[in-house]
């Protein structure tokens, strides 16, 4: 279980499966056993259907660049982005280990885990 | 039932200042409470609905009813963000035509500038539930509108060029307000040059940051009639609320494709008999992006349409924002949705600065994105009729 106390989002008891894989350096989705969508972020309620019969699902990692921005004005500058996963959904994320001025929209990218608020995250880095 | 005629807009006030120092949130709420009313004519006693939105400080309407002293019989606190007061515009309306109050006061401010108005952090349990998804990579308003701009440019070859002629545009139409921030003319050239702040977005891109604040006054029919000013209709209103769909994104449009048709359809007018549009402009990709949705052209199309000075009053086919806009004039609080009404009610007064004035300008909208355009937001549309 997350550490409530240094918890910047409380307690959460449905995304322990989330956080105990993430800090193992996977990322899992949900998928609805009623519709058989994939959502992200997950939730214990499948919001394509409501259906509550919703199931983890491992992501493979791979994931293409949807849309991303630089923040310049930040110190250091940092990479923000929107990446299509490989089982469908796009989630906002952060672009790591990369050239600012190198990045692209179609551009192969590929999950890793970086600790940002003591919180294992799901970043990407050029594949 | 239909709001079509039903309520007309009778009272504006833009705050003159942009830097209030020293006035706090509450005070700029009743100058402009004021200020409205005075325009139309009508006074505290008349007041029998009260609207407003998160800028308000308080639980909802109430600590600013009681500290302007309204009595009001409804109060509605809907928070859009920036698009709340075209929302309140709709909700008054509906109000008024189902016969739960008569003149309903509608009121913004705030104070980015000066500090007064950088709300405390929620409670753990009140944070949203996608924040331990986003909060970690750090989204700003900059580069969330930004990513919007980098995938419009990729689908549709939109360039920096064209999404810098929204400001050039905005800066003509700023020269001629003695109120606005920004009064200097830009050209295509310094705004591409300006700094980047977040790819591909410029400084020049993006709208100023002032203190101040507006008002609105809607009154049903009867009151209209007895009033003298000229005399602004509401015809047709639309709201709608676009997020990510639990990762199905699609960057490439917003909530104004819904909230648009809604109020086409209850106007029945056409998109080609607007004459004046006030378009939320957070940013130029805002604009461009509002235009396609809500069918001034075909989606992808934003780009060509923006060019060459289209958006400029006497020289382009759909003049927006004449006051300037949130990009030149004003956004006070943060908030655009206000000052966007009250230039297309001057516009159809035939009030705007003589420089900026729409010719026979019977037909107006105004539109707002509140929030987040990449990620989450509400848009309303409106369509007001000089009558």
């Amino acid at each position: 279980m997350a550490d409530t106390k240094n918890d910047a989002f409380g307690a959460d008891v449905a995304l322990e499966p989330y956080w105990a894989a993430a800090r193992a350096g996977r990322l899992l989705l949900k998928r609805c056993r009623a519709c058989s969508k994939i959502h992200y972020y997950p939730r214990p309620l499948c919001p394509f259907c409501m259906s509550a019969d919703t199931e983890w699902q491992e992501a493979s990692g791979a994931a293409t660049i949807y849309s991303w921005s630089v923040e310049r004005r930040a110190s250091p500058p940092y990479a923000i982005a929107f990446v299509t996963l490989a089982e469908g959904p796009t989630l906002l994320t952060a672009i790591v280990n990369c050239d600012l001025d190198a990045i692209a929209v179609d551009q192969k990218v590929r999950l890793a885990f970086e600790l940002r608020d003591e919180r294992p995250v799901p970043v990407f880095r050029p594949a | 039932m239909s709001i079509k005629g039903k309520a007309y807009i009778a009272g504006i006030y833009e705050h003159p200042t942009r830097k209030a120092e020293g006035i706090p949130i509450a005070q700029l709420h009743a100058e402009v409470a004021k200020g409205a009313l005075d325009d139309a004519g009508l006074g505290l006693a008349d007041v029998d609905a009260y609207f407003c939105a998160g800028d308000a400080p308080g639980l909802g309407g109430l600590a600013l009813a009681d500290y302007l002293g309204l009595r009001a019989r409804h109060v509605d606190s809907t928070e859009t963000g920036g698009s709340s007061y075209i929302v309140h515009v709709n909700h008054a309306a509906q109000a008024i035509a189902t016969g739960k109050c008569k003149v309903a006061l509608i009121t913004l401010a705030g104070k980015p500038r000066t500090g007064g108005a950088q709300p405390g952090r929620a409670p753990l349990a009140m944070q949203p539930p996608d924040a331990p998804f986003e909060s970690p990579f750090k989204p700003t308003v900059l580069n969330i509108y930004a990513m919007c701009a980098r995938r419009h440019m990729h689908e549709y070859g939109t360039t920096a060029e064209q999404l810098a002629w929204i400001k050039v545009a905005a800066s003509q139409h700023a020269q001629h307000n003695p109120h606005a921030m920004l009064r200097d003319v830009v050209t295509v050239e310094e705004v591409v040059n300006s700094p980047l702040v977040a790819d591909p977005l410029h400084r020049l891109d993006c709208c100023i940051i002032s203190d101040g604040g507006g008002a609105l006054v809607v009154v049903a029919p009867e009151i209209a009639a007895q009033l003298q000013r000229p005399r602004v209709r509401v015809l047709g209103a639309g709201e709608a609320v676009k997020h990510m769909n639990g990762g199905a994104v699609d960057l490439t449009y917003s909530a104004g494709v819904w909230s648009a048709a809604t109020a086409f359809e209850e106007a029945g007018i056409r998109q080609s008999d607007i004459k004046y549009a006030s378009l939320y402009d957070s940013f130029t990709i805002t604009v461009l992006m509002q235009i396609e949705d809500i069918g001034f052209c075909a989606k992808g199309q934003g780009g060509r349409f923006v060019a060459d000075g289209n958006l400029i009053s006497g020289v382009g086919k759909l003049p927006f924002n004449t006051d300037g806009g949130g990009l030149c004039n004003n956004h006070p609080g943060n908030r655009g949705g206000m000052t966007k009404v009250i230039e297309a009610v001057r516009q159809l007064r035939g009030e705007a600065h003589p420089a900026v004035q729409v010719k026979n300008c019977d037909l107006a909208l105004a539109h707002g994105t509140g929030g987040f355009l990449g990620t989450r937001h509400g848009s309303a549309t409106l369509i007001m009729e000089r009558s």
